[in-house]
């Protein structure tokens, strides 16, 4: 969100993928209807527009959950949130607007009394969150149980919000949602300079005379808005999956925090419909389940195959790392030891080779025969001129490094990071490296 | 004589005690405008705590600091600050220009977004620590000295009078230290006030003109050639400096 400029590799990836997700979500139409013979009958198009609604806002505010390190906070304050619903509702009777204020209310109380715990006594963060979480939510089941027991057929429903159902929402309730959500992102934007800077740094915003104790307020009554937007629909237990869901696996896909919260937000809409949907074909399916099933799918999908830090590509990228490494030591023993033995293209006996190396000199021989750089011949391992060549190159830039980390400061040369498989030359000016090479020459002499 | 508006700082019986135990005492500290200071003294010495009291990030028993003769509210454009390099996740999704244009954030106050002017600024700074090339980069993939680098350049960008550096030189290449060190010198000729909590005793004397050192009092502070010597170490660490580093710590009678 700096200034304009043309889009990196990660922005098109990114739009990529939301251009995947969005043509899924129109497959699944025709697909769900041919297979489950689902309808989308006016309720089923209602409940779907609130899941979406809902995963959108959650996915972009759980990133900041995530970033923040504040994801059990997050599962503790959904939780706290019950005893809310039970007692608006003995209030209020069963009108959503007022079950959902009595959630934000507790929430947030759930939340301060977490930070008084912290601030006023010794009890480590795990604990305090444990106690709040299990002491609110207790409390809530109680109440419900009470409400239960009261004959009044309206109470029935109400223990939806401890799962979510998705099949007892009507228009009025996504309406609901839904200017709640447009609030919540508006405010996202407003704020989002503010936002990043106190998640990444609060101690550099508070000496920038941000106030950061205000900026981090508002933060959290944000993703507490947000969790009571979705209680609903997902309930209070599984409500912190969809809320950090999105973001997890967008983080594995995006190098900025506008990619992440762009991508997290389609994620959170794509599960929270899909799963909705699920839900919809029976009363008997809970829908918070159902979402999380559906976002989880998307990070697994996302841990195992992303780009960069996807567990495969980083198997590959080791293995990769791994064969390099074993040619470029290999390489190196055989000249050193073909250069001991009269001249550079000399035979290396393969029993001496594989006897320094073991499975790392098979892997490097392998992989230099390939490239062309040695070849077997009756007297054993020799070079080829361009292996010669790169075992050259290789020995010079060394060394090259070498009187670099000796002479750099002496010459008042720029300062360059040390990487001694990186090629100096390409890192350093030309008259630079001809002053190196002088000091080299130099000290032979 | 000095009058208060030439003193870059000046601290007043500044206390701040964790559960009840002081980590600094009664601290009174002036810092001449234009010196380039360390502030050195063991581990649990509160020698982060004085910078972060100074700063208002936690909270002060007692005592009070002026910036320039401001209060800190006043002064707040006057100063620069580089935390310790371990208080942030350096996996948060953000790139190394964006590190460091965040130094522009105050200056542009609420709800402005920084534009194609911060950009060109913060390009700038990362120039100076030598991280140009490094502009795009993710800031997960930067070494720890390169880290610091950013860092650095983030307080460049403020354009500050002060600057408090929290432990720059902790655990960095010798690429970067010699980079920081360039960066320190070129901020003192602007006249610019570095303060630098400090560990390497043996750099002081060659880095700082001015030493402040500190064990939860302040022990001695003012001209490195004055004040760093090897009975205020002891002072300060308490006999255990003498045989660590012989003789070398005496820059009194040094050239």
């Amino acid at each position: 969100m700096s200034t304009a400029r043309a889009l990196n590799s990660e922005d098109r990836r990114v739009w990529l993928i939301i251009a995947a997700i969005g043509l899924a979500s129109l497959l699944l139409i025709p697909l769900s209807q041919a297979l489950f013979g689902l309808r989308f009958t006016y309720t089923v198009r209602v409940v779907a527009l609130g899941g979406s609604l809902l995963g959108f806002v959650s996915g972009a505010l759980g990133c900041f959950a995530v970033l923040r390190q504040e994801s059990l906070l997050g599962d503790a304050m959904s939780h706290a949130a019950l005893p809310g619903v039970a007692i608006a509702f003995l209030l209020a009777g069963r009108e959503l607007g007022a079950l959902l204020i009595g959630a934000g209310i507790a929430s947030w109380l759930g939340w301060r009394f977490v930070v008084a715990l912290l601030a006023t006594t010794r009890i480590k963060q795990d604990a305090a969150l444990g106690i709040v979480l299990a002491g609110f939510f207790a409390a809530g089941i109680a109440l419900l149980a009470y409400i239960q027991s009261i004959p009044d057929a309206s109470q029935a429903g109400l223990d939806h919000f401890i799962f979510g159902q998705a099949a007892a929402i009507i228009e009025s309730d996504v309406r609901l949602v839904s200017g709640g959500a447009l609030l919540v992102v508006c405010l996202l934007a407003l704020f989002w300079k503010e936002f990043k800077l106190v998640t990444f740094d609060a101690g550099f915003a508070s000496a920038n005379g941000f106030r950061t104790l205000v900026i981090n307020s508002l933060l959290s009554t944000l993703i507490v808005a947000t969790i009571v937007l979705g209680l609903q629909l997902a309930g209070v237990i599984l409500m912190v999956g969809i809320l950090i869901a999105p973001g997890i696996a967008a983080r594995q896909w995006t190098r900025t925090l506008e990619q992440m919260v762009v991508l997290a937000a389609v994620f959170g809409a794509f599960a929270g419909g899909v799963g909705a949907v699920i839900s919809a074909l029976d009363s008997d399916i809970p829908t918070g389940p159902m979402i999380i099933v559906v976002a989880f799918v998307l990070v697994l999908i996302s841990l195992a195959l992303a780009p960069g830090r996807g567990l495969l590509w980083r198997r590959l990228r080791l293995r990769a790392n791994r064969r390099a490494f074993a040619a470029r030591s290999t390489l190196r023993d055989l000249y050193r030891y073909a250069l001991a033995h009269g001249a550079a293209d000399a035979p290396v006996p393969d029993a001496f080779i594989r006897g320094v190396g073991d499975r790392r000199a098979a892997l490097g021989l392998r992989e230099l025969t390939s490239d062309g750089f040695v070849s077997l011949g009756n007297a054993g391992w020799q070079l080829s001129q361009s292996g010669i060549e790169r075992a050259r190159r290789d020995f010079h830039n060394q060394r090259l490094w070498e009187s670099y980390r000796f002479y750099a400061h002496e010459l008042d040369l720029p300062i360059v990071a040390e990487d001694r498989e990186g090629e100096i030359e390409s890192l350093l000016p030309a008259e630079a490296i001809a002053s190196l090479e002088a000091k080299l020459r130099e000290r032979g002499a | 004589m000095e009058t208060r508006q030439d003193l870059a700082l000046s601290i007043d019986d500044l206390t701040v005690a964790y559960h009840e135990k002081p980590a600094i005492w009664d601290i009174d500290l002036d810092v001449p405008a234009g010196v380039l200071m360390a502030i050195v003294g063991p581990n649990g010495a509160g020698k982060s705590t004085l910078i972060k009291a100074a700063l208002n990030l936690i909270p002060r028993a007692a005592g009070s600091a002026l910036f320039h003769g401001k209060s800190y509210e006043a002064a707040r454009s006057l100063v620069g600050y580089v935390p310790q390099r371990g208080s942030v996740d350096w996996d948060f999704p953000t790139s190394v220009l964006d590190v460091v244009m965040m130094g522009l954030y105050g200056k542009l106050g609420w709800f402005r977004r920084p534009g194609r002017a911060e950009r060109e600024l913060a390009l700038g700074a990362l120039e100076q620590v030598g991280m140009a090339d490094f502009a795009d980069r993710q800031i997960s993939q930067l070494s720890g000295g390169q880290q610091q680098r950013a860092f650095l350049a983030r307080a460049l960008v403020q354009d500050a009078q002060i600057y408090f550096m929290d432990e720059p030189f902790a655990a960095v290449d010798a690429v970067t230290e010699s980079a920081i060190v360039n960066i320190l010198r070129q901020l003192n000729q602007r006249g610019k006030t570095v303060l630098v909590v400090h560990h390497d005793l043996q750099t002081v004397a060659e880095y700082f003109d001015w030493v402040t050192l500190l064990n939860v009092e302040v022990i001695a502070s003012g001209r490195t050639d004055e004040v760093f010597t090897l009975e205020n170490l002891q002072r300060t660490y308490g006999g255990r400096v003498s045989t660590l580093h012989g003789g070398q710590l005496l820059p009194a009678s040094a050239p």
